[in-house]
């Protein structure tokens, strides 16, 4: 079983990247665990998952030795024909005989505890003995990201579906193992207790809530099993406090704290806290703009950390001192949370308030009032008082009521087929507005549709082609989406120079005209965006 | 004074070779629609490539239909004209061209490989050559066809709750596909898409035994699991949509990038080609012995650099609109 290890690797992600459906794609990872041994199933895991990253060796070192192998030019005009320096490597790389080659776990070691010299000499070596996959194979490992279309949580689905387990249990534990995750992968293959996880180093799932159906929820849920809170407009986050460190984890579980060096906290016991990450002075949260000068900076510098200042407003707990609260229900939470709060008081430190309100209609008034005067509320919270911190999505435990989104008329441009079961369908459009007497696209949505819409749709397309560039068809510019969003901004990248914020069709105007659609100048001057 | 001009007109007798606009006289290659266009008032060609030009437009596609035999030698004035195989398809020819001395071959399209339903490639000797240069590139190297359909016959055998729906050029590569499927031991059924109706049993006619072919009808969708062969836009469009749980799959040389794969979204590539690889192509040039390469129809680049660099005469001779291998 061990033999032939980097050639099954190599097979697996050859069979996944030509695997349209998703549950293929599970299928197949599943079936590479129960033939291939520990721990070169967990580095596949790592390495499909990014969460593994060899980098010693990048791909302009590659290219010199091809360059040497090969014609130059040749290689130039290849290159620039595939478009993707691991494959045209692969292709051009002179072939010599097909030997065994090392195992998935040997190639990986070898990657970490070698200098550079060595490590590409090593490379050489196993690729004269490949075949043009596993050549492919060995060099996307290496060159960033594999792209295969596989996410993390599909990593996860086949996790469990090898194990037969629930995807809850591999989600709970999972931010606790790193590669190649033996034990992990020795607990789903032969059973026993969960594996035990330091909880004060692991980012642990959170809880997210449903969009409300403000037009039917409210009728048939008590406003006595809700508490309220604002929904702040900033990213959330978790907060682990030990008395030796804070971490800060994204809520994919990335770990943020680098960027944000004033947020360090000490605390009289251990806890694991969710909350929402602001920019602002004095705890006053600014706008999303504001924060987003913050995000993806590796390094702060003091002007930034003057000017947009960091805190967090905390909302839930989720461990105290090694004790698992999330079965717990949300207000006994609470109060512990205000517990540690109140003894813990510091700098950048906030609390989630609670909104009292009596009845909807109560609470109605209270969100129309804030939500118009001020723009640093997403919406309100609604979490059942009796709802237990679980991962994930559970139905009808917390609610979110964003802001009515707002809408735009636009025009149908252009339409692309779309993926998976939708490939022979063209599902994704990009709309755009009146720019004087031009169209300007502003952005692209696809979703929103039932898919009877999405049949006529696709026949609109189909009918009204004016020009095909590759997979993209121009059409007629007369159908009119109605377009939803959530917020729109500046854009230095888009040629409207505005973006859009979670695009969706709402309505298709048949009725419509293309002369009524929205004109650029007057959104900027309604969102005052000029 | 020239013998061959750019567009491929023999100029002392003005007879094109696969001109792309009716001419007065033309020399067909081979029936590839981008090779073989109606309307000239006379056409000289293999039996093969002319029949199946009737069998596509119509009998009066051109005026006049001159067959001659590979190997016959037609003089025009100063100019003599032989035919040799090319392998591409049935019928598919070179083009020698003969006139004080000099020998001019234009290949049109041809691989060296082995296809038992098209005469093998033979090589002809010249002075100069005009090359086509589909994979003109030394990423294409074209692997042993047995091995790839291989890979749909495993297949069948895990899917076997699958329709297999394999895309292929109506002439040439579907007759082949299905030799190939024969020659590797697969006898059942093999459903074909009414557009390569016609062809097939044109090769059949011609002695080509394809084995049990059934065209797919509005009864016969949702039968048994079966291998299907139509042309590749059908693939990806509202026809395939009837068939439920379906493979992909698609023949064709450029099948060998993955990218270009995972973009048409197919499951199974099948690198089968009717063209020269790379290796075909230079080592057809170094053997020929023509010491003047004309590239044509394809990634000249590629091929007037590697040419160059061997010391022969190369230039690339542009023909719009010839691109994609067919």
């Amino acid at each position: 079983m061990r033999r032939y290890s980097l050639e099954k690797f190599a097979r697996l992600l050859e069979n996944i990247i030509y695997s349209p459906s998703r549950n293929r794609k599970i299928e197949l990872l599943v079936e590479y665990y129960k033939q291939t041994n520990d721990p070169d199933r967990g580095f596949a895991v790592a390495l499909i998952t990014n969460s593994l990253k060899l980098s010693s060796i990048r791909s302009t070192n590659l290219k010199q030795i091809i360059k040497s192998k090969v014609d130059p030019i040749l290689f130039d005009l290849s290159y620039d024909y595939v478009g993707d320096m691991a494959e045209t490597i692969s292709l051009l790389w002179p072939f010599k005989k097909k030997k065994k080659l090392c195992t998935l776990s040997y190639f990986i070691n070898f990657f970490h505890e070698n200098s550079k010299l060595q490590v590409e000499k090593f490379l050489v070596s196993q690729l004269d003995k490949a075949s043009t996959t596993e050549r492919w194979a060995i060099i996307k490992l290496f060159t960033g990201g594999l792209r295969i279309g596989v996410s993390e949580k599909n990593a996860k689905v086949s996790l469990s579906k090898f194990g037969n387990v629930n995807l809850d249990q591999i989600e709970k534990i999972w931010h606790g193992f790193s590669p190649p995750y033996v034990k992990l992968f020795s607990w789903l293959e032969k059973g026993g207790p969960i594996p035990k996880i330091d909880i004060l180093k692991t980012f642990h799932p959170m809880m997210l809530a449903d969009q409300i159906d403000s037009k039917n929820d409210f009728r048939k849920l008590s406003p006595d099993d809700f508490e309220a809170e604002w929904k702040w407009d900033g990213i959330r986050v978790q907060l682990i406090i030990s008395e030796t460190e804070t971490v800060i984890f994204s809520r994919n579980g990335d770990n943020i704290t680098n960027s944000f060096p004033e947020l360090r906290f000490k605390t009289n016991r251990n806890v694991v806290l969710d909350g929402e990450l602001l920019v602002g002075g004095n705890l006053n949260p600014g706008s999303f703009n504001d924060l987003q000068q913050r995000l993806n900076r590796k390094k702060v510098s003091k002007g930034i950390l003057q000017k947009f200042p960091a805190f967090i407003k905390l909302y839930d707990i989720l461990f105290q001192d090694f004790k698992d609260l999330r079965s717990m229900k949300f207000s006994s939470r609470r109060e512990i949370l205000e517990n540690w709060f109140n003894s813990n008081k510091q700098e950048n430190l906030d609390l989630s308030s609670i909104i009292f309100f009596e009845n909807w209609k109560d609470l109605t008034k209270v969100r129309n009032k804030f939500l118009q005067s001020s723009n640093i509320y997403e919406g309100i919270m609604l979490k059942k008082k009796n709802s237990i911190y679980h991962n994930g999505r559970p139905k009808g435990m917390w609610y979110k009521w964003k802001r009515d989104p707002k809408s735009v008329d636009a025009v149908l441009m252009y339409a692309q087929r779309g993926h998976g079961k939708r490939s022979s369908y063209y599902s994704d459009y990009t709309f755009g507005v009146l720019d004087g007497k031009n169209l300007v696209p502003i952005g692209k949505a696809y979703s929103g549709y039932t898919n009877e819409e999405l049949d006529k749709l696709d026949k609109f397309v189909r009918k009204n082609t004016i020009q095909k560039f590759g997979p993209v068809r121009e059409v007629e510019k007369t159908l009119v989406f109605e377009i939803a969003f959530d917020s729109i901004s500046k854009s230095k990248r888009h040629k409207s120079g505005l973006a859009l914020r979670f695009p969706r069709i709402s309505k298709i105007r048949w009725d419509k005209s293309p002369e009524e659609i929205e004109d650029l100048k007057r959104i900027k001057d309604f969102y005052k965006l000029s | 004074m020239h013998l061959l001009d750019y567009r491929l007109n023999i100029v002392p007798i003005n007879v094109f070779i696969d001109p792309q606009y009716p001419v007065e006289k033309a020399i067909i290659t081979h029936a590839h629609a981008d090779h073989a266009k109606p309307g000239h008032k006379k056409v000289l060609g293999t039996k093969e490539t002319l029949e199946i030009m009737k069998l596509r437009y119509g009998k009066t596609c051109a005026g006049e239909f001159q067959y001659i035999n590979y190997g016959q030698k037609i003089q025009i004035d100063d100019v003599s004209i032989t035919l040799y195989p090319a392998g591409h398809i049935i019928g598919s020819s070179q083009v020698l061209l003969e006139y004080k001395n000099h020998k001019i071959v234009v290949t049109g399209d041809y691989k060296t490989k082995k296809d038992t339903t098209a005469t093998s490639f033979e090589l002809v000797k010249c002075n100069t050559l005009v090359t086509e240069a589909t994979f003109g590139l030394p990423i294409f190297k074209h692997p042993d066809p047995n091995k790839e359909v291989r890979k749909i016959l495993d297949s069948i055998k895990i899917n076997n709750d699958k329709d297999h729906l394999i895309g292929v050029y109506a002439l040439g590569k579907a007759q082949r596909l299905i030799k190939l499927f024969r020659e590797n031991g697969f006898d059942e059924n093999i459903f074909i898409h009414g557009a390569l109706n016609k062809i097939c049993n044109y090769y059949e006619d011609k002695g080509i035994n394809l084995g049990k072919l059934k065209m797919l009808t509005k009864d016969s969708f949702d039968i048994e699991p079966k291998i299907i062969l139509a042309p590749p836009s059908a693939l990806k469009d509202r026809w395939s949509r009837r068939f439920k749980k379906k493979i992909i799959s698609q023949a064709s040389g450029w099948m060998n990038i993955k990218q270009r794969v995972k973009q048409s979204l197919i499951e199974i590539p099948l690198v089968i080609s009717d063209h020269a690889d790379w290796n075909e192509l230079t080592k057809t040039i170094l053997n020929c012995g023509a010491e003047n390469i004309w590239v044509t129809h394809g990634r000249e680049e590629g091929l007037v650099h590697w040419c160059t660099r061997k010391g022969l005469n190369a230039k690339p001779l542009s023909i719009k609109g010839r691109d994609e291998e067919i």
